[in-house]
């Protein structure tokens, strides 16, 4: 069983993570966090600097922050970005294609059931913010 | 009367409190007064049963009745196909549910 | 139609095997129900009033006798023979046990189907035009573009875990055959210059706020639908209510926004999507296209029906629309028997229509919003011996868009969220007017019961609406008049207080007599409403 999961090359950045707000008033951080439903779009002109982006997930249902993981990648951010909160195993490869690439799940997560999820669809339909490659791209070479 | 109900884990059966176990047949429910909720906590993290609440229900004629027409089709099944509910002798069931 | 490749075999197989593993860690309590009910919901997995439901996906309502046949084998071996086909064209098995949902799972993923994404906010089964390749009014087959929205959505990485449930529907006709501005997205195949593409109409739904879907975007061409798509879901995906789940429709949010605005903030987001590279190539359009060509119609059937058997002549005028192709025409097979149970199919049934498909309809049939079964390639020559196969089967009833024609949601008989019953009120409507002669005088009628607020049986689209309500522990009906789902698309209104059971078949039986006696020449039930208002139907009501 695991409270933290990382999928980087790079250690995880441990820098306490500030609120949007605290970052966007000057600060020097290279850490920010980002509640739900905050638009993180105000960050892009800033992700040069920063080395973790760390997302909540107050509710498991509460899905907002799969689109914001996959702006920032679409931007070009190539931080460490961290979902945090009601993270469950069977979210966390929807979290992966969305550019997700460390967890912080307020429980405990089964590695080898998550080993078994993240190994399983051998195949995608659609291109997303990880390098997998849709099957119609497979079709038409 | 307090009556505890919910559904079989594994088959999704509509079941009843019996006061020691669970049971197909509303008749067999037993009043579980103000202990609905600890029972149905200890059941549901057995996997004796799924979802249970309680439901408040009456001494009838015929046995423990639900209070709400809900569980009253709960316990009898489908009135617009007799054949696949409890009572398929009885053409009468359904009129009671009401 | 389409057909799996190895891909879409993979994907499908898979998806067995993980639900698997998802029922084994709930059943052996790894899993509870808070956190196995999204994972069961997004595979079509209710638990309802009397056992696990389960709701298979028939993609826009396309399916083959091999299908159909599976579909009777499940209800025989895993539930209690029979099923129950939706308005949104899906089928539901009433009676499944938990521990046999991955085999059946496993047996439908042998004929190409599944229950991916029946349930749960995600994006649901796509619906379409049940006469689609057949038609005369199409511009072009609407169901490879729902194939393509079928592929990109299933398990679509963002948008899983929506605000709440999202529906689309795809056309390629004026006249609307699937209730298209009644879908969180309506999609409408238009030819512009001689291309096809894309008419978006967004926000559209029933629920308890209804709301007609307003067009926000007037073309946008197959190589660029699913960017523009993924526009609009992220749209909403950001920004649609998570705060009070009756609100967390995307049509609150266009609503809240204004269609104008929704629109812009889209077009903001697709200028940036339209670059990712999102968008599969022309040649994958076409390589599901190629699925739908039309089949190899006898270019010299002939267009004569021998009209002699009176029974039969009904049936035809009722049951039996124009096809596109000279000698061909389009069969619906009614589910709604007077007395029955609207939507309801025995396995034998099933596999009588499998047999049929295969026999007179190049292997094709259908499921439409209103719950009946369409053939859709029928050569007129034909169309006798049919009719006598399905009078045999029961399944010869003529009343298509007649006031028997019910749609009905299975209402507290079945589901856990109704308040009143849905099929009793159907059955008895239905023997009301079970006179066919007067069905047929009443004219197109459509009539349409929810059994709560929800409204799965489309009662603001109704052109008469019944809505169970429960007031004061018993079960209550309100009368609404003058909606429809189709090209002509209006919200019902209701007439004023409810009516019990029995009174709700007098109100239904006295509004149809303002009607014949207000009416003028060729006026249908929604025209004359429509002309004449409220006030003379309230005034036989409630006087």
């Amino acid at each position: 069983m695991a409270d933290f999961l990382h999928f980087r090359d790079d250690a995880p950045h441990d820098e306490p993570a500030v609120t949007l707000d605290a970052f966007l008033g000057q600060s020097n951080a290279g850490a920010v966090r980002i509640e739900s439903g905050e638009d993180v779009r105000s960050l892009l002109p800033h992700l040069s600097r920063i080395r973790l982006i760390e997302i909540s997930f107050p509710t498991f249902r509460d899905g907002r922050g799969y689109s914001t993981a996959r702006i920032l990648r679409e931007a070009g951010y190539g931080g460490e970005l961290r979902a945090e909160g009601d993270v469950l195993v069977d979210q966390i490869p929807f979290m992966r294609r969305c550019g997700f690439d460390s967890f912080a799940p307020a429980a405990e997560v089964d590695e080898a059931v998550l080993g078994r999820a993240l190994d399983r669809y051998d195949h995608v339909y659609q291109p997303a913010a990880d390098a997998r490659t849709p099957v119609w791209k497979l079709r038409h070479g | 009367m307090k009556i505890l109900t919910g559904n079989d884990l594994a088959t999704g059966d509509v079941v009843w409190w019996t006061g020691s176990g669970w049971s197909r047949h509303v008749e067999d429910a037993a009043d579980v007064g103000d202990q609905g909720e600890a029972i149905a906590h200890a059941e549901e993290g057995a996997r004796r049963v799924n979802s249970p609440y309680v439901i408040d229900g009456e001494q009838s004629d015929s046995g423990p009745r639900p209070a709400h027409i809900k569980d009253r089709v709960r316990a009898l099944g489908p009135t617009v196909r007799p054949d696949l509910t409890l009572k398929p002798a009885d053409p009468d069931a359904a009129n009671r549910v009401l | 139609m389409y057909r799996y490749d190895q891909y879409d075999q993979n994907i499908v197989d898979t998806r067995v095997a993980e639900f698997r593993d998802q029922v084994e860690r709930r059943l052996s309590g790894a899993l509870t129900e808070d956190q196995f009910k999204p994972l069961r919901l997004m595979n079509g997995l209710y638990l309802q009033l009397h056992a696990y439901m389960l709701r298979v996906a028939i993609p826009y309502g396309t399916l083959d006798g091999r299908q159909m046949r599976m579909l009777a084998r499940i209800a025989r071996e895993y539930d209690r023979g029979y099923g129950h086909f939706t308005t949104r064209q899906n089928l539901q098995y009433n009676w499944i046990k938990l521990s046999e949902a991955p085999d059946i799972l496993a047996d439908l993923a042998t004929v190409e189907m599944h229950a991916i994404q029946t349930s749960g906010n995600c994006i649901r089964n796509i619906s379409s035009d049940q006469f689609a390749g057949a038609a005369a009014d199409e511009v072009t087959d609407p169901r490879p573009w729902a194939e393509l929205l079928r592929q990109w959505s299933t398990f679509h990485p963002e948008f899983s875990y929506l605000p709440r449930k999202f529906k689309f529907a795809v056309i390629a006709s004026d006249e609307d055959r699937a209730a298209m501005r009644l879908h969180d997205i309506g999609i409408q195949i238009v030819e512009r210059d001689g291309t096809f593409g894309a008419r978006i109409y967004a926000g559209g739904g029933m629920g308890r706020t209804p709301i007609i879907g307003k067009e926000i975007k007037d073309f946008v061409p197959v190589t660029n639908l699913l960017s523009y798509l993924e526009a609009c879901l992220r749209v909403y995906n950001r920004h649609g209510r998570r705060d009070n789940m009756y609100k967390a429709r995307i049509k609150i949010l266009v609503n809240d926004l204004g269609a104008e605005e929704y629109a812009r903030q889209v077009e903001e987001e697709f200028a940036a999507m339209e670059t990712l590279d999102i968008d599969p190539p022309l040649a994958e359009f076409e390589r599901i296209a190629g699925y739908f060509a039309p089949p190899a119609f006898d270019a010299n059937a002939p267009d004569e029906v021998d009209r002699s058997d009176p029974d039969f002549a009904v049936w035809v005028d009722q049951n039996v629309k124009a096809h596109k192709q000279s000698g061909y025409a389009l069969v619906t097979i009614s589910l709604k028997p007077v007395g029955g149970i609207p939507g309801d199919a025995s396995a034998d049934q099933m596999d009588v229509m499998a047999g049929l498909a295969e026999r007179y309809s190049f292997d094709e049939l259908r499921v439409t919003h209103a719950q009946n079964i369409v053939l859709p390639h029928v050569k007129k020559a034909d169309l006798y011996a049919l009719w006598q196969r399905l009078s045999k089967a029961g399944l010869a009833e003529a009343n298509l868009d007649l006031i028997s024609d019910i749609i009905a949601c299975p209402g507290l008989d079945y589901c856990s969220l109704a308040n009143a019953r849905s099929i009793p009120v159907a059955q008895k409507i239905a023997k009301r007017f079970s006179d066919a002669k007067r069905q047929r005088e009443l004219g197109e009628l459509k009539l349409k019961i929810s059994g709560c607020i929800n409204a799965c049986g489309h009662h603001h689209a109704g052109h008469i609406g019944i809505l169970g309500v429960d007031r004061k522990g018993t079960e209550n009906y309100q009368l609404l008049l003058g909606g429809s789902g189709a090209e002509d698309v209006s919200l019902a209104k209701i007439t004023g207080p409810g009516f019990d059971e029995a009174g709700i078949v007098d109100a239904v039986e006295k509004v149809t007599d303002v009607y014949l006696n207000a009416r003028t020449e060729g006026e249908r039930f929604v025209d004359t409403y429509r002309r004449v208002g409220m006030e003379p139907f309230k005034e036989a009501l409630y006087g």
